[in-house]
């Protein structure tokens, strides 16, 4: 199902239209302090904006806020951890995209204390696919990652969103990447999105 | 048995005692010399008010002022409980939630208290309902305060994951309810802990002084375990409608946190 954005604003964004085939990644950049993440944040409905968004024909306002939510999911730059260990957190065993990702089984029962920043990074976006969204709003997902590393999670996550046809938003920085992951690119002027070539 | 009154200047004794600790604490340079006089003035004025207050209460005996003095004192443990923390939710709700919540389990348990257990003639008696009501009011405002604290605290410190669990599809009433647990368990601790060391660790001051009017320690017995009951129920019930509240306060109607609703901390 699409993804469509219909005159939202939030900060300093104003009026902003935009629709995300299902399976399409749209990037979009910006630099930091332009609103980026907050545009995310609104179209998740985790804070008051004016707009409204809608997933295929549904209105995000006929689906409940956490359902929401759960069908069009954020996965923010900083993962937070409140359980003891990192299985806890999943909705489901996630064995294949771990083992994608580079981890092994165990790595379900391993202390949320002793995860690296780019462990974090990469178990929050299996974390995410184990709750089964429809669309997915990525937050600089591989800011915390290697080469290697951002490699495998490229590969892993754009076979899941063809598999699940989702359509995404992804926020990034790196311009390669962009090309090389994205269908459309948005940089963030102002008030406004303008497409990048 | 008579009580023995305490004359003024026999109370005199004991205030030099206390203006020797304020000299002994200032030559060490502990600098509470003059909060400890400060207090104990207040302490004189405040008591010697409240027993005027009482005395023509107790005289009047009509409903109507023993409801006027209710009031006073709940809006006023209302006040205490908003002063107490550190992020407080704005726009008149921080006293609101924590009057309410005070009203609702405070009064309750009195009316009933009084009512059905004690039942003097008429039942808002003002010698049974007032230090009653006192008790009660001063030990709900300590649990009301604390959990309301536990819970402002804990939501401003870990908003981050509240709203990461928020991002994950969880309902507001999981995304807090860690907190929420928290809050409510800090609510209750004082007077589980009183209950727990009543007798073997501390007697009780309403015991004790119970037994210094009077009366016999077998009846002050049975009224201290009346009072730490319905102390426990007060502030129990108070703790959780508080935390309730305020926790459904800082979501809004599409379940966002909001912690715009919450004080920064000042100082």
């Amino acid at each position: 199902m699409a993804l469509t954005i219909k005159a939202l604003s939030i900060g300093a964004l104003k009026d902003i239209h935009l629709v995300v085939e299902p399976g399409e990644i749209v990037c979009l950049s910006g630099e930091s302090g332009s609103g980026k993440s907050r545009f995310l944040r609104a179209i998740a409905d985790l804070e008051p904006h004016e707009g409204e968004v809608y997933l295929g024909e549904r209105n995000r306002l006929d689906f409940q806020a956490h359902d929401w939510r759960h069908r069009v999911m954020l996965v923010p730059a900083e993962s937070q951890w409140w359980a003891d260990t990192a299985g806890e957190h999943f909705c489901k065993p996630m064995p294949k995209a771990l083992a994608a990702l580079g981890f092994g089984d165990e790595a379900m029962d391993w202390s949320v204390a002793r995860l690296s920043s780019g462990e974090k990074q990469r178990l929050a976006a299996a974390r995410a696919l184990s709750c089964a969204p429809e669309a997915l709003l990525l937050d600089e997902p591989t800011a915390n990652l290697d080469d290697e590393n951002t490699e495998q999670f490229e590969r892993w996550v754009r076979q899941e969103i063809a598999a699940a046809a989702m359509p995404v938003i992804w926020v990034a920085h790196d311009e390669v990447q962009m090309k090389r992951v994205g269908n459309r690119h948005f940089r963030i002027k102002g008030d406004h999105l303008e497409p990048a070539t | 048995m008579n009580v023995i009154d305490l004359a003024w200047w026999e109370l005199a004794i004991a205030a030099s005692m206390v203006v020797a600790l304020a000299i002994t604490s200032t030559l060490a340079r502990l600098n509470v010399g003059k909060p400890i006089l400060v207090a104990a003035a207040r302490t004189v004025i405040q008591l010697s008010l409240i027993g005027l207050v009482l005395e023509a209460l107790f005289a009047v005996g009509s409903f109507h002022w023993v409801a006027l003095m209710a009031t006073v004192m709940l809006l006023v443990a209302g006040r205490e409980v908003m002063a107490r923390q550190k992020h407080r939710l704005t726009g008149g709700w921080a006293f609101g939630i924590g009057t309410v919540s005070m009203f609702i389990s405070g009064f309750s348990v009195t009316v009933l208290t009084l009512t059905v257990v004690i039942g003097p003639d008429p039942w808002y008696t003002p010698q049974y309902a007032i230090p009653l009501l006192g008790m009660l009011l001063g030990n709900t405002m300590t649990g009301v305060s604390l959990s309301l604290d536990r819970l402002t605290e804990a939501v401003w410190r870990q908003r981050a994951v509240i709203e990461n669990r928020l991002m994950l599809g969880q309902s507001w009433q999981d995304a807090i309810g860690d907190f929420r647990r928290e809050a409510m368990r800090a609510g209750m601790m004082p007077m589980i802990n009183s209950m727990a060391a009543a007798g073997i660790v501390s007697l009780p001051g309403m015991m004790t002084g119970q037994i210094l009017g009077g009366s016999p320690p077998s009846v002050a017995v049975k009224y201290q375990i009346l009072v730490m009951f319905t102390i426990t129920v007060g502030s129990g019930f108070g703790s959780m409608a508080a935390v309730s509240a305020g926790s459904r306060r800082l979501f809004d109607e599409r379940e966002r946190l909001r912690i715009d609703r919450l004080s920064a901390a000042k100082g």
